[in-house]
């Protein structure tokens, strides 16, 4: 048979052997990131916004950056922002960073259970959300919170949704910043990694069916591309030419798996939009400046027919996962400061300071305010309550919303809950029991 | 991933209204209809799903209805579940009201995290600010010979998942109006369409010519819009001596063994299963004092299993014998031994002996 003869010729042949990615730097390493290839700000061609996607091929494996270390803007990707937008752009970084360094600390003080932070990820989520229209429906993933706070959603609710307070406007039932703001085009963020991207695209299909000018952006992490769904989107969007932009933040760590187990060593993440047929393009993801050039070329892309773009950032996740994460049980403590693109808040005032419409003590006044004003809301959501026992909502409100009416089995259940509320509580409100 | 393996034997044809003004039709024309009354009535009606444009489904249930509405209302989709479903949840957030196909229900799982994690707790988690208003149609049950891939009844997947409503239709008079019912409810409805009874009801013999629709009332089935309301069960057999909960395909087995062994039986067509209508339930079987459950879905953790321990809870005092279970068995749905597996005549002929055994 064929198969002894296959047996026999393979004698000779080394026995094969699994490929585990491994990352280059473990605790205590050495960093050297100069295998990364930081190309020259200003040298990546823009093609027109309604090229065919072909073109943008050659996008997808390089890196499309704006600032150089002059702190000056290059190219034809600049998006010649006035001074008034920059400041308004570093304004929201600051103030989401202040944010994020608050509710860390309130959740290690107890205040709440959880808390992820976007350090070093804001120009991907603050440049990127400027350059989208406000009623574009934003899909984002759980490290977007720049771009609600680009938006302008108070800072209260916010806070109020991570306390579970009383004041909570999805009344506690979701998990500290899984922010639902329908008013600012901000979609329920799902703990379900990825579910978001398809539906974007089924968003953007049914503004074109309805014939509308809207158009949706997602968001998902490097890691969360290896999910069905992200296959699946990208398949609906070609298919369809449906008005959305793809925004892949590999920010090089899911959790403390390295990019590599989402297929990073063999292929960018901006190179999968050559096999969908879709518009790619690579981005310095803390270039601000390319991160709101590309993103509005996408959108752009998007609001005029030409179809779906995907969009690579470039970038460095320089805090732990979650609360719950230690990263140096996996990475290099020195991996942060020797990221080569650096820190986006930093390029950017320096760029303002370069254009001589900024300086030093602007930014720390800026800093300071930025500070002040999410003390003055987080003072103001604690009035509201914060996490404890948890039983800041009337307990009736756990079967609401699960339908749209309530059926029998769930009125039933519910009596039992306020009976055991009674037994628990007696007449008294929960929070006025401890 | 779909083969079909069981098309209806012809092009179905549109019944036309007979001499008496009557108009009779199976089921997959009236769930045609139903598509198109709700395509007709609501621009935000939205019809996709692998095959279910152009060629108007491998069953014919969307036959004509792209030609009638246009490419953007009614059209083709990748062979994907996952991204079928995610579409449908995204454009009920744009306010759309997408009635998406799952060839089979077999194929139903790729889209099942999309169900479960998203269409059904949008609402719950955004405290209403998004929903999911979308009705997911699918053929589904055996009893053609369609093996472990074409013939699967998992219902009791979705009744376990809060935030579904789950709605089996047995005829075509309740496969329209349900349908438009479940097209207009502002919940995430699966519909099941029992396929072996897509062309005429079953009555358990295999061994015995099928009937057509046209023969039977229930085909009768009124032109334009009427709705049948979510959660109602429907009384297809009054009786006294015990209660009989079935759905689908099972109704018509179920009623005819009843029928051929003179039990009295009260024969309850459930029609939603979640949220199911406890009240006829708890009456039917409150006079009867016996209850017997049959369905074809296998038995551990099947839906019957949550309507038994509803009536054991609710009635125990009633009852006058067990409660039976009459279900698939606990095996993947074979193929060569379809009629051992399925659960006929001489299962729910003993159970029903052993109900009435102590009369």
């Amino acid at each position: 048979m064929a198969g002894n003869g296959d047996t026999d010729t393979r004698g000779n042949l080394p026995p094969l052997s699994l490929h585990v990615p491994e990352p280059k730097f473990r605790p205590g390493d050495e960093v050297d990131f100069s295998h990364i290839g930081v190309t020259e700000p200003g040298a990546q061609p823009r093609p027109d916004e309604n090229c065919e996607a072909g073109e943008t091929h050659p996008l997808c494996n390089d890196l499309i950056r704006v600032l150089g270390d002059d702190n000056k803007a290059h190219g034809p990707w600049d998006p010649k922002l006035d001074p008034e937008t920059l400041r308004r752009m570093l304004q929201t970084m600051a103030l989401t960073r202040a944010f994020d360094e608050r509710m860390f600390r309130g959740q290690r003080q107890g205040k709440t259970s959880f808390y992820m932070k976007c350090t070093g990820e804001e120009a991907t989520s603050i440049s990127t959300a400027m350059a989208l229209a406000d009623d574009d429906m934003i899909f984002p993933s759980y490290r977007q919170q720049g771009a609600l706070i680009s938006r302008g959603y108070p800072l209260i609710e916010m806070i109020n949704q991570i306390y579970s307070n009383e004041g909570d406007k999805l009344k506690g039932r979701q998990l500290p910043i899984m922010y639902s703001a329908r008013d600012y085009s901000f979609y329920t963020i799902s703990g379900n990694l990825a579910t978001q991207v398809p539906q974007a695209v089924g968003f953007g299909m049914a503004s074109a069916i309805k014939g509308d000018t809207k158009i949706a952006a997602t968001w998902v992490g490097d890691g969360s591309t290896a999910e069905g769904d992200f296959h699946a989107a990208c398949t609906f969007a070609s298919v369809y030419r449906a008005p959305v932009v793809i925004n892949v933040v590999n920010n090089q760590w899911a959790i403390s798996s390295f990019s590599g187990f989402a297929g990073a060593e063999n292929a960018t993440f901006a190179a999968r939009a050559i096999g969908y047929g879709i518009a790619g393009l690579r981005v310095d993801g803390n270039d601000p400046l390319a991160c709101y050039a590309a993103e509005r070329w996408a959108a752009n892309r998007a609001r005029s027919n030409a179809g779906p773009t995907l969009i690579e950032f470039f970038s460095y996740r320089a805090e732990g996962h979650s609360t719950s994460d230690d990263p140096s049980g996996y990475r290099s403590a020195q991996e942060r400061e020797e990221w080569p693109l650096g820190d986006p808040v930093m390029r950017l005032k320096n760029h303002l300071i370069a254009l001589g419409e900024w300086d030093e003590d602007g930014q720390a006044k800026m800093d300071l305010e930025a500070a002040e004003q999410v003390k003055a809301a987080n003072t103001e959501a604690q009035k509201l309550g914060t996490l404890g026992h948890g039983m800041h909502q009337p307990f009736e409100t756990m079967f609401e919303d699960v339908y749209e009416d309530v059926p029998w089995h769930l009125a039933e259940q519910r009596e039992q809950s306020l009976r055991e509320k009674e037994i628990k509580f007696g007449k008294k409100d929960p929070g006025e029991a401890q | 991933m779909t083969t079909d393996t069981s098309a209806p034997e012809a092009k179905q044809k549109k019944a036309k209204p007979g001499e008496d003004g009557e108009r009779r039709l199976n089921m997959i024309e009236a769930i045609n209809d139903a598509l198109d009354t709700m395509l007709g009535r609501d621009d935000d009606v939205v019809i996709f799903g692998e095959d279910a444009g152009y060629f108007g489904g491998v069953f014919r249930c969307t036959a004509g209805l792209q030609e009638k509405y246009g490419t953007s209302r009614v059209f083709d989709a990748p062979i994907s579940e996952c991204g079928i479903m995610a579409v449908a949840v995204g454009m009920g957030a744009y306010g759309l009201r997408p009635v998406p196909e799952i060839q089979f229900a077999d194929y139903i799982y790729p889209g099942y995290d999309q169900i479960v994690s998203e269409a059904a707790r949008l609402r719950y988690r955004s405290a209403g600010e998004f929903i999911a208003p979308m009705t997911i149609r699918s053929p589904y049950g055996g009893g053609i010979f369609g093996g472990q891939t074409h013939s699967q009844s998992p219902e009791a997947l979705f009744t376990h998942i809060s935030g579904m409503k789950t709605v089996v239709p047995s005829t075509p008079y309740d496969a329209k109006g349900l349908l438009i019912a479940a097209i207009e409810d502002n919940d995430p409805v699966v519909f099941f369409e029992p396929k072996r009874i897509y062309n005429g009801p079953f009555e358990g013999y295999y061994d015995k010519p099928a009937a057509a629709w046209r023969s039977h009332d229930a085909s009768i089935t009124p032109e334009g819009y009427y709705r049948i309301e979510l959660g109602k069960a429907n009384v297809v057999r009054e009786g006294q001596a015990l209660t009989v909960l079935a759905y689908g395909t099972m109704v018509h087995v179920a009623k005819k063994v009843c029928e051929e062994k003179g039990v009295d039986a009260e024969v309850i067509d459930l029609r939603t299963l979640v949220p199911v209508d406890i009240e006829t339930i708890e009456a039917s079987v409150e006079k009867t004092g016996r209850c017997l459950i049959v369905h074809e879905a296998s038995r551990t953790s099947g839906f019957g299993a949550e309507l038994s321990a509803l009536v054991q809870e609710r009635c125990f005092y009633h009852l006058e014998a067990p409660i039976e279970r009459v279900t698939g068995f606990d095996t993947p749905y074979p193929h060569s031994l379809e009629w051992a597996y399925f659960p006929g005549p001489v299962r729910i002929g003993q159970a029903l002996d052993r109900l009435m055994a102590d009369i």
